[in-house]
């Protein structure tokens, strides 16, 4: 059962202004520096920075949670994303300068229509879905994050990956000049992770290209991101320029990292502790007590036979 | 004024209040959101920063007095040993009743399973006497010696503190190592002062 504990000092949504009303006032301090100012000013202040362009043609998705949604304000200024450095706040700050247009994901490997594609060709022949699921970081927080994608095993179809794709291979885009954080080897980049096929294929997995019903913000991992909700965050791989098919499971940044904190599967499980936290328990952002943390996230009903006869405790 | 009176009156008033300083930026950042999307995660964190930093600043008295020649210095490092503790206290205690909502069995198991928080733990167990004999009545009736004796105890401390932040942190250790470094440069010139031939005695109570 869940109870949402309400304190007085909880902002009632009625008192929350209007997302319209906030960014009609943006938009009319852009205009008056515009106007002040000069064009440059306008510049330095671009739409990205406060709001993702509103995607059209959502349909509701399956899988939607119930539970109270997290803030648009957390969900895009409490980030792990360390091309934008390591404080949770650090990607809302440094990742202005990002060009998440145009982009191109490039697919390679063992499948028969390998190239590099527009991201419009991509997504676009999908129907885009909203689909409300619980996020779960590998730190014991989470949140509830209304997303808009596809689901990644349609888009797999359509490039026709042959009998030896074994795994499904990803990879983050390298731009150290947009990106601040890979201006020095906090982690090895490219930051790459992997998921077997059967995992790439499954329903509930998600390629995100938008929250709240826009398009994701670069400090969301824009413009095309993955979202498994039954693993750990840190799987759900940001801004990806390569999809590969392969034979041989595939690297994972935070595996290679440090293997005995971070498995390839990285399922979301309770009774598999991290040497550094308790997996027991969860904080849902937003909230002052901690919450149990449900097996595969609360997703094993459609995960959970992916696994069997897996030992968790060793694949971790 | 006297200068035992500026002393007294001003100067450790002011430096008392100085000292509160991140308490009353803490206070700011609440009322004012600062403390973002996660603020247990975040009082926790501010508190373990000021703790180890003050823990640095009252290290570094001695090595200041001794080479600046700031004597007036040493009558304020109590004062900010105990600030330290303060701070390292304040940390424990967002962990516990905020963090950890006095689950003491969740507490526990962490401080048996999670080295870095059982490095933490022994840092403060070793600062509590510290705090505790830090009066006059102690300091007496433990007798000079021993009282210095014990309260080298802070410099195993102030290691263990490092470290513990160390391995707190997941990929990006610049931060820990800055505190390494400062701790490291006021710990070896207490090494270099020892081994330094016929230092009178009366410089080395200062250590």
């Amino acid at each position: 059962m869940l109870i949402k504990v309400t304190r007085p000092t909880d902002i009632k949504s009625s008192e929350i202004t209007p997302k319209s009303v906030f960014l009609n006032r943006r938009k009319f301090l852009k205009t008056a520096a515009v106007a002040g100012a000069g064009l440059a000013v306008g510049q330095l202040l671009p739409d990205q920075a406060w709001a993702g362009r509103k995607l059209d043609g959502i349909v509701k998705g399956r899988f939607a949670t119930d539970e109270e949604q997290t803030s648009f304000m957390s969900v895009t200024s409490y980030n792990n994303f360390y091309e934008f450095g390591t404080d949770k706040n650090d990607p809302v700050k440094n990742s202005g300068a990002f060009k998440a247009k145009p982009w191109t994901v490039e697919i390679a490997g063992e499948c028969e229509k390998p190239g590099t594609y527009a991201f419009e060709d991509v997504i676009k022949p999908h129907r885009l879905e909203e689909r409300i699921y619980r996020l779960r970081c590998v730190e014991a927080w989470s949140m509830v994050v209304p997303w808009v994608g596809v689901p990644l095993g349609d888009v797999i179809k359509r490039f026709a990956p042959t009998s030896a794709a074994k795994y499904v291979a990803f990879e983050t885009i390298v731009r150290p000049e947009e990106m601040p954080g890979q201006k020095r080897p906090i982690l090895p980049w490219p930051y790459v992770e992997g998921l077997r096929m059967d995992e790439a294929m499954n329903p509930l997995t998600l390629l995100a290209v938008g929250l709240y019903g826009e398009e994701l913000l670069n400090q969301n991992g824009a413009p095309i991101r993955l979202v498994l909700p039954w693993k750990y965050g840190f799987k759900s791989i940001k801004s990806i320029v390569k999809i590969t098919f392969t034979e041989k499971e595939p690297p994972c940044t935070w595996n290679q990292q440090a293997s005995h904190e971070y498995g390839f599967y990285a399922n979301v499980n309770p009774q598999v502790d991290h040497p550094r936290w308790s997996q027991a328990k969860e904080r849902r952002i937003g909230e002052f007590f901690k919450r149990e943390t449900l097996m595969f996230n609360g997703y094993a009903d459609e995960v959970a036979s992916l696994y069997s006869g897996l030992d968790l405790q060793r694949y971790y | 004024m006297p200068r035992e009176k500026m002393i007294r009156k001003v100067a450790k008033p002011a430096i008392f209040a100085l000292c509160l300083g991140p308490v009353a930026w803490y206070a700011w950042l609440a009322v004012s959101g600062g403390l973002g999307a996660n603020p247990i995660e975040a009082t926790t964190r501010y508190f373990g920063d000021w703790g180890l930093r003050f823990l640095l600043i009252a290290l570094a008295v001695t090595p200041l007095r001794e080479i600046f020649g700031f004597g007036i210095l040493a009558r304020f490092r109590r004062m900010i040993g105990l600030f330290a503790f303060f701070y390292v206290f304040l940390h424990l205690t967002s962990y516990v009743a905020l963090d950890q909502f006095f689950d003491m069995a969740a507490v526990w198991s962490d401080i048996v399973k999670r080295n870095f928080i059982t490095v933490g733990m022994i840092a403060f167990a070793m600062l509590v006497p510290l705090a505790v004999t830090s009066t006059k009545g102690w300091m007496k009736r433990l007798g000079g010696k021993s009282w210095q004796r014990l309260h080298r105890v802070v410099y195993a401390a102030g290691v263990l503190a490092v470290v513990h932040f160390y391995m707190m942190v997941k990929a990006d250790v610049r931060e820990p190592l800055v505190y390494a470094a400062i701790l490291g440069a006021l710990l070896a010139w207490r090494v270099f002062m020892r081994l330094k031939p016929r230092v009178p005695v009366k410089r080395l109570r200062g250590l």
